[in-house]
């Protein structure tokens, strides 16, 4: 955070992978609002369309990072907004319990992120992107002692 | 889950439509690389770019390419899913393609709309965002939507002004209707009422003819003393038992639910003196007081507005509970020498010239008393200046004590303004400094803070009604577990969307009208009435519904009959068959997967979104370019 990230200007050689899972109905309609608005943000994510954030297993979470992802996101509708009625609270259990087990594991907690980014939070979403890269840049690669 | 089950019988044929989308995408990406690098990857039989792959050629183009490459697979590598999606798979299925063997990849919004000073790394993401797509799009599968048949019948819960009305909508288009009422009557909430706003006529001539269609009209069957008591099914195909509280229990089948439970108001135990002091009463027992005909010769009457509401006992405006003391205030004015027309027999409501009678020698004092206002004071110091006066002619002194007065729309403004002309004082609180109700040498007696002279001062009254809010159904969470819909935070029945979907509930084929979704009046209870007849009606006039073709699917042999799927399942689209196995009601299930998710034994698979697919390109997006 303390650290100014400018996506043209890259501080080092690591370049850290995101994969973002986002619910179809919120998170992915405000990541197509940040391009809408023509926000930039760094290149580093990729987004995995989910329909709802209820349906992203925390299997799938650990396995994006053991095929060597270096920050997950999973973005869903907010609290009490979700289009598939209540989704998005069992998305909060998981990610409660996820980033405990993660960082049992020996994983940062700025690896993991639970967000909930409306159709209209285009900046949002931009922002949180852009948080994870420059966390990541601080944290490195993931060690290898601190996964599996 | 793994890439085991990867035994295809023939493998796949990808078309990858790249598009420049003019210079959005093609400024700022090297589309012609991007095709380049996904002609190479696994199973793309073709790959190519348009200048605008939506536009007439770009989709003859898909056709054409589909048939002359013999694809079974689509990509179109352009802008949003959310808004071009419908067009590809149409596209696609005009040449013979099942639209689930579409994928889109998203390289605007996502890519280049974002990465515009950067065109190198734009340049892969956009390779590595195809490479995703093909990597899903190997594991497509056709898929089927399904038609449904319907039950061409209703159930509707509630036999008050919204029940009613949307039971006789349903039944006059000629569909059969089930209404169910816990009372022994029609009428609902309305029937307690005296008189109305907006009208002269009272409460029950009002709802009369109402309740005599209902009454007239043969597809509707009463159920009265009734409850709901069990409800199986999903849309178009429902099972519902009916409770009578001394009668067997029924069983009907419908296609579609309303929901009409109705409110109730709010008793305010512990609040301004109720039930403390005598003639301390709610605005609704003042109605079933003048209904009664018990009201005594009143010279000063206070009203309290928002009691327990607007973060008292509850957080909301109630919205009618000004409106019906402004219309209250004015009866009671209009009456003053016959009470409401209750004490004698001269009913006010049908005696026109009992109510304009005194009208006349009013007028000369309103005009004074308008001219008075006009001199430069305020609109609230106007109002409060009469209180200071000698009372007013009416022989009657009405104050109501309110934190703002929510009169909107054109009626109520127009009732507010003809209080006040007839001299009805409305005296302002803030919820700092409530007005207090006490009794004083045995006489009532409503202490308050003057906003505007910055004093206390206090008021004897005869009376006191308190205008409380309409609040939930004490038994509303029952009938929202039953039907498997959401109640609001206020205990409210919960809509599909604030805006958009007022009168549908997320889960298909049941619907939801009047009061039960928060106060309403009379007017607004029967248009959502009529709203939710017309919605429900649909699938009733099709005679069918489609199924998503996105559903859940469980694999029987691995499922344990652990039961989770069916308890996070949002819409009961899950259940356990005879043999305690899950089982997916495809009408029921909206595809959001949360059951996919949750499944310990990894027995459901989410069509279109498999956990194969979804890791797939999780995998792709890892890989180096």
């Amino acid at each position: 955070m303390e650290k100014e990230a400018d996506p043209g200007e890259e501080q080092s050689t690591y370049d850290p992978k995101i994969i973002a899972f986002c619910c179809n109905w919120c998170s992915y309609a405000g990541a197509d609002l940040a391009g809408t608005t023509r926000l930039q943000y760094p290149t580093n994510v990729r987004i995995i369309r989910v329909m709802c954030s209820g349906r992203v297993d925390p299997a799938f979470v650990l396995k994006a990072f053991a095929l060597g992802a270096d920050g997950v996101i999973v973005a869903g509708c907010h609290p009490s907004d979700c289009h598939y009625i209540n989704g998005n609270e069992k998305t909060a259990m998981r990610g409660t319990f996820l980033t405990e087990f993660l960082e049992e594991a020996g994983l940062e907690p700025q690896r993991f992120k639970v967000e909930w980014i409306a159709g209209s939070e285009g900046r949002k979403f931009a922002d949180v992107v852009k948080r994870m890269v420059d966390e990541l840049q601080v944290l490195g690669p993931i060690s290898e002692e601190g996964e599996q | 889950m793994t890439d085991e089950a990867n035994g295809e019988k023939k493998s796949p044929r990808i078309g990858v439509f790249i598009c420049h989308c003019g210079s959005n995408i093609g400024g700022f990406v090297d589309v012609k690389a991007v095709t380049e690098y996904a002609a190479t990857l696994p199973d793309v039989a073709y790959a190519t770019d348009n200048l605008y792959t939506c536009a007439e050629d770009g989709l003859n183009n898909i056709k054409e390419s589909i048939k002359e490459h013999n694809l079974d697979r689509v990509i179109v590598s352009s802008c949003t899913p959310r808004t071009h999606a419908p067009l590809f798979q149409r596209t696609c299925e005009a040449a013979g393609l099942n639209k689930y063997m579409f994928t889109f990849v998203n390289i605007r919004e996502h890519c280049s709309w974002v990465h515009m000073k950067d065109r190198e790394r734009a340049t892969q993401k956009a390779k590595d965002l195809v490479r995703m797509g093909v990597a899903r799009a190997r594991f497509l599968e056709p898929q089927e939507e399904t038609k449904i048949d319907v039950t061409q019948a209703a159930l509707v819960v509630g036999g008050g002004v919204s029940g009613m009305t949307a039971a006789l909508s349903l039944a006059n288009m000629g569909f059969p209707v089930h209404l169910v009422e816990k009372d022994n009557e029609l009428g609902g909430f309305v029937r307690n009422l005296h008189g109305l706003m907006n009208t002269k006529k009272s409460a029950g001539e009002t709802i009369e003819p109402l309740i005599d269609k209902v009454n007239a009209q043969k597809n509707i069957t009463q159920h009265l003393n009734s409850r709901v008591a069990t409800v199986e099914g999903f849309i178009g195909n429902y099972d519902v038992t009916i409770g009578g509280d001394d009668a067997e229990p029924k069983e009907v089948k419908v296609g579609t639910i309303i929901v009409a439970t109705g409110a109730v108001p709010l008793v305010p135990e512990g609040l301004f003196g109720y039930k403390e002091h005598p003639n301390v009463v709610t605005a609704t027992e003042f109605e079933e007081l003048c209904k009664k005909k018990d009201i005594p010769k009143l010279k000063n009457v206070a009203f309290i507005q928002c009691v327990g509401s607007r973060g008292q006992k509850v957080s909301y405006c109630s919205r009618i509970c000004c409106n019906v003391a402004i219309k209250t205030a004015i009866n009671i004015a209009e009456n003053r020498d016959n009470m409401l027309g209750v004490t004698e027999e001269k009913p006010a409501e049908a005696g026109g010239q009992a109510v304009e009678e005194p009208a006349a020698d009013m007028k000369a004092e309103e005009g004074t008393e308008r001219r008075r206002r006009r001199r430069g004071r305020g609109r609230r110091e106007g109002e409060d200046a009469v209180e200071e006066g000698a009372a007013p002619s009416s022989g009657v002194e009405i104050t109501v004590f309110n934190r703002d007065v929510m009169a909107y729309g054109v009626e109520h403004e127009l009732e507010f303004n003809k209080a006040r002309e007839k001299r009805v004082k409305f005296i302002r609180y803030v919820p700092d400094n409530l007005p207090k109700v006490t009794m004083k040498d045995g006489n009532l007696e409503v202490g308050y803070f003057h906003e505007t002279l910055k004093m206390e001062r206090s008021m004897p009254v005869d009376m006191v009604i308190l205008s409380t809010p309409l609040v939930s159904q004490p038994d509303a969470s029952t009938l929202s577990q039953l039907l498997k819909v959401p109640l609001g935070q206020d205990g409210f029945f919960q809509e599909a969307h604030v805006k958009l979907r007022p009168v549908d509930f997320a889960t298909d084929g049941v619907f939801v009208c009047g009061t039960c979704r928060g106060p309403a009046d009379i007017a607004e209870a029967a248009s959502q009435a009529a709203a939710a007849a017309s919605r429900a009606a649909i699938p009733l006039a099709n005679g069918f519904v489609q199924a998503e073709a996105l559903t859940s699917r469980v694999d029987e042999t691995k499922c344990t009959g652990c039961g989770t799927c069916v308890e996070v399942c949002p819409y009961g689209a899950l259940r356990k068959n005879e043999e305690g196995i899950s089982e997916v009601i495809a009408a029921a299930c909206k595809g959001c997967g949360c059951c996919g998710a949750t499944c310990p034994e990894g027995a459901i698979t989410m069509t279109h979104y498999t956990d194969q697919q979804l890791l797939a390109e999780a995998k792709a997006a890892l890989e180096e370019g």
